[in-house]
């Protein structure tokens, strides 16, 4: 499959002396779904705001579809769509003339802008609001409207910086319906996020930047298979007052009926629940404790964090 | 290159679009007041003050201002359009918007200039219409009106283009207009001819290029003039293309825009 996104040795270092990136190689595949994930401060608004060259790169290169950013911006631009953190349109200005003028940016011309806008104001569910000047529009409603804007010359690539941040759940679940359904098209996603949950249901690729360099760039499945151990919160049907004895399960009572276990992948769960029928312990449900990745994705930022420190 | 022609030119037309569509929305701020300041200046410096002053350069004193301040109005205009527009846009980040496009810089430019020149121009016509209720307007020279108001629209978007980019507040959009661009209007000739003025302050008032642009358009209106119309019609165009040069390498730069 070939290259949406490459990068070489992007760095940036800011007027004020702060270096942001230092030196990260990243691929995306074409038709990808990719997470990039980072703590705050991370790197991934400066690595987003290269991409859409509203942040000027110190050194390396980049390159989208084989279009190369110092060579070739304006070819690059056009393959790529900018969802941001924050909302950057006239607060003025009604919502399908936002999308209408930014499809006239692009060169197309009035009329296809106008049909554009129309399917796209009407798949994101803002077509009644279509005459409503933004300011008035919802939190929602304005970060669909980003995404409008960003669709409407139809890129083959999409960049979202946390584009459900502050979303009710009902409304973060018809967004990602709505991407997978845009990825299933073949447009290529980039997707930053601090939903871990949301990653691990839409990205199939994760890249997780720290400290401006990339801990690790590998698929979910890989990802999540680095996990060995989780912790699990078990609802208990029995009343008990001491953890039960689980020979290689770690364990210790939460409350009365909720029992957290830590389970070995190496020692699988159904050992677990053998021990526990043995002592006649019933488990009503059983969850886990944290996202799983969210475990790895904190074991991951303390590791580096601990080689920053040295 | 010619591949991005027809793209730029959909670009140039949406911003310019966007830009009248601007300022005809918000016509109470933006048209109507140098409507009512002008008329206020009218009746108070051509009809009530003007008739104690007697002629000047030949013409009745209302003849002799109205030149000067339409061309007051273009010059506030055209600078006040671009330089709200263009900050107002860096301050909502919705500059943003045209920055992750392919549209050139010059395009971007361009669609801004044109926007400031035609809110000046289109004031402009309304103060004229507005004058021919005061006085009699007679054109000597059709050509080089049009000229000096064209290109004198042209310099002052451009300059208002180089004070909204540098701007980081709303009161650096207001310093330069109130502290520089009033006083070298009122000292430009608009009220006065610079022959009433001694030798020094003639001399020193040729260096308000403000003087020039009045001067030369009030040639075209009276055929009278106290500078030199070459040298000012001269000026105003190498003023242009260095503008032009400079805001240009300004926004290929990204200051104010770009990190």
């Amino acid at each position: 499959m070939s290259s949406a996104l490459s990068i070489r040795q992007l760095t940036k270092t800011y007027g004020n002396g702060f270096q942001a990136l230092s030196g990260i190689d990243l691929d995306v595949a074409e038709g990808d779904f990719f997470a990039l994930l980072g703590p705050n401060g991370a790197g991934k608004s400066t690595t987003i705001g290269i991409l859409s060259t509203l942040v000027n790169k110190t050194s390396g290169t980049v390159n989208i579809f084989g279009h190369d950013l110092d060579k070739s911006p304006a070819a690059l631009k056009r393959s790529i769509g900018v969802v941001p953190q924050e909302f950057n349109f006239n607060q003025f200005e009604k919502t399908f003339d936002i999308v209408v003028t930014q499809a006239g940016y692009y060169g197309i011309p009035a009329k296809v802008a106008k049909e554009r806008a129309e399917q796209y104001l009407t798949q994101l569910g803002l077509w009644d609001k279509r005459d409503v000047p933004s300011r008035s529009l919802s939190g929602g409603m304005k970060r669909r409207l980003m995404i409008a804007r960003a669709l409407v010359h139809e890129p083959r690539l999409l960049i979202l910086d946390e584009p459900t941040a502050g979303v009710d759940i009902e409304l973060r679940r018809s967004m990602w319906t709505f991407l997978t359904e845009l990825n299933e098209k073949g447009i290529t996603i980039i997707l930053t996020t601090h939903y871990l949950e949301e990653a691990e249901q839409l990205c199939r690729n994760i890249g997780i930047i720290d400290h401006g360099t990339i801990v690790e760039n590998t698929s979910m499945r890989n990802l999540l298979g680095q996990l060995h151990v989780e912790t699990f919160l078990l609802d208990l049907k029995n009343n008990l007052s001491a953890p039960p004895q689980l020979l290689g399960y770690p364990s210790r009572l939460v409350d009365s009926h909720t029992l957290e276990v830590q389970v070995d992948k190496a020692m699988g769960i159904t050992a677990l629940f053998t021990q526990l029928a043995a002592q006649q312990i019933e488990v009503l449900s059983l969850r886990n404790k944290t996202n799983r990745l969210e475990e790895l994705f904190v074991s991951l930022v303390e590791k580096n964090l601990a080689k920053v420190a040295v | 290159m010619s591949s991005e022609l027809q793209p730029n030119l959909v670009a140039l037309q949406t911003i310019v679009y966007r830009e009248v569509k601007r300022f005809t929305r918000i016509w109470p701020q933006t048209l109507l007041p140098p409507a009512i300041t002008m008329v206020l200046y009218f009746v108070i410096f051509g009809n009530l003050i003007g008739r104690q002053i007697g002629d000047m350069g030949g013409f009745t004193y209302m003849e002799y201002i109205v030149p000067g301040l339409i061309m007051m109005s273009v010059i506030t205009n055209s600078y006040g359009n671009v330089v709200s527009s263009f900050f107002g846009s860096k301050f909502q980040r919705s500059i943003e918007e045209l920055m992750v496009s392919p549209v050139s810089p010059h395009t971007i430019l361009i669609g801004y200039t044109l926007g400031g020149v035609l809110r000046g121009l289109m004031v402009g016509v309304i103060v004229t219409l507005l004058s021919l209720f005061f006085t009699h307007l007679q054109v000597h020279h059709l050509g080089v009106t049009i000229l000096v108001v064209v290109l004198t629209a042209t310099i002052f978007s451009l300059l208002g283009f180089i004070n909204a980019v540098f701007a980081r507040n709303f009161d650096d959009i207001s310093i330069i207009p109130t502290f520089v661009l009033t006083p070298l209007t009122y000292l430009g000739g608009v009220f006065y001819s610079i022959t009433l003025l001694p030798p020094f302050w003639q001399t020193v008032s040729l260096a308000n290029p403000v003087l020039h642009m009045v001067n030369a358009f009030r040639y075209g209106i009276l055929g009278v003039s106290d500078i030199k119309i070459s040298v000012a019609i001269t000026f105003m165009i190498v003023a242009t293309v260095v503008l032009y040069i400079g805001c240009a390498r300004l926004l290929v730069s990204g200051r104010g825009m770009r990190t």
